[in-house]
């Protein structure tokens, strides 16, 4: 609490008094090191939620991932950190808007596998792949004719799973090349 | 088995510290001679290998130590995504190579280290290392080795009494690395935030009897 006190002159005497409590007077370096330590928590946290969303995401391509580096390694300026920090979020928040989007679209794929699978006559030709439901691999539901022509002209639709990707072939043997007979 | 490692921590120059309070160098200097992997050595590789499948490799980045050096990326202006952090590459050149291949006694052992522990770590020629290593901001004007390339100031390099040796996750100093001819290494092992001293101990550990595997 600031009290009065009789000066003779008084001038002095206020600026003493206010001078130290003056609004707009701080000590940057004390004020920056809390702010730099709140920005260098907020990245962390930032990028502990981006790798959960790159671990949910995966085997899904087509994302974003990346975060402009700041010509390091140095020690960022506040400025910089900040901007790190807004960049991670909006990552963030994009491609969980993506991820999000690309969940319901396969879930209504995931749907439309169910009715193939129950009325493949009304889903003809339809094809729909695992890659259209987030998952790894090549395995795929075909709405496919029973005995081909015949089936169509019978209406005997089904739905055909494929087995997966193809095996690798190794090496195996090679055609030989030719070598002429002729002598 | 090696004899006692005998495990000490470097310094950190001032800024660095006040910035990274948990920032660390911990090092161990030890006799051994780089040349080819022995067998033991490239078998561990083999089996390494197979433990280590897509799965794991994707969700690298989402274990508590190399999510630690991810962070610390992010924090030193790197993009962990550009240039990976030392246990990610490690990953990525197993599931592009469809193995951890042998390249030498000494990348092997720091590889299996990096991939077990998830502990980045680093080799010097200890005896072209004067004094303490430690990690500080380079001056401007300062050279990479006292005499190679120019180093941007503030730059965070790995450095002894006299000069830096190596800028923080990038180039080695051209007479400070490993060569064929060096008899004893410097291996050191960077702590950061949310690493475990356990954690960089078995690092430094697990390097050290995979170099003595060879004797």
């Amino acid at each position: 609490m600031v009290r009065w006190s009789p000066n003779p002159t008084g001038r002095a005497a206020i600026t003493d008094v206010l001078a130290p409590r003056a609004p707009g007077i701080v000590e940057p370096g004390v004020d920056e090191r809390a702010a730099r330590r709140s920005l260098l928590g907020q990245i962390a946290k930032l990028e502990s939620e981006l790798a959960n969303l790159f671990c949910n995401a995966y085997p899904r391509t087509g994302f974003d991932w990346k975060v402009a580096s700041r010509g390091g390694p140095r020690i960022l300026s506040l400025g910089e950190l900040e901007r790190v920090r807004d960049e991670l979020a909006e990552r963030l928040e994009v491609n969980r808007r993506e991820l999000s989007d690309r969940a319901l679209v396969e879930e209504q794929n995931r749907r439309l596998i169910e009715e193939m699978l129950l009325e493949p006559e009304k889903h003809r030709w339809v094809r729909v792949g695992n890659c259209d439901i987030g998952e790894p691999g090549c395995h795929h539901w075909h709405v496919r004719p029973r005995f081909g022509l015949l089936g169509m002209l019978m209406g005997w639709w089904r739905v055909r799973i494929s087995s997966g990707c193809p095996l690798a072939m190794g090496r195996g043997l090679r055609l030989r090349p030719r070598h002429s007979s002729a002598t | 088995m090696t004899a006692e490692l005998d495990l000490r921590r470097g310094w950190v120059g001032e800024e660095l510290a006040a910035e990274f309070p948990d920032l660390g160098l911990i090092h161990a200097t030890l006799s051994a001679r780089p040349g080819r992997s022995p067998q033991a050595v490239k078998e561990r590789l083999r089996l390494m290998s197979d433990r280590f499948t897509g799965a794991k490799a994707v969700q690298v980045r989402q274990q508590p130590v190399p999510w630690a050096y991810r962070v610390f990326f992010r924090q030193i202006g790197i993009d962990p995504d550009d240039r990976r952090t030392p246990p990610e590459a490690a990953a990525v050149e197993r599931m592009r190579a469809g193995a951890f291949t042998s390249r030498n006694l000494l990348d092997d052992a720091l590889m299996i280290a990096t991939v077990e522990t998830g502990v980045p770590l680093l080799a010097y020629d200890a005896e072209r290392v004067e004094g303490d290593p430690g990690l500080r901001l380079a001056i401007v004007g300062e050279r990479l080795g006292g005499d190679g390339r120019d180093l941007r100031g503030g730059e965070i390099v790995v450095a002894d009494d006299l000069r830096p040796l190596a800028v923080l996750f990038g180039d080695t100093a051209e007479r400070h690395g490993v060569h064929p001819g060096t008899r004893s290494v410097l291996l050191g092992a960077l702590q950061v935030k949310g690493v475990p001293d356990v954690s960089v101990e078995e690092a430094l550990w697990i390097a050290a009897e995979t170099l003595a595997e060879a004797d």
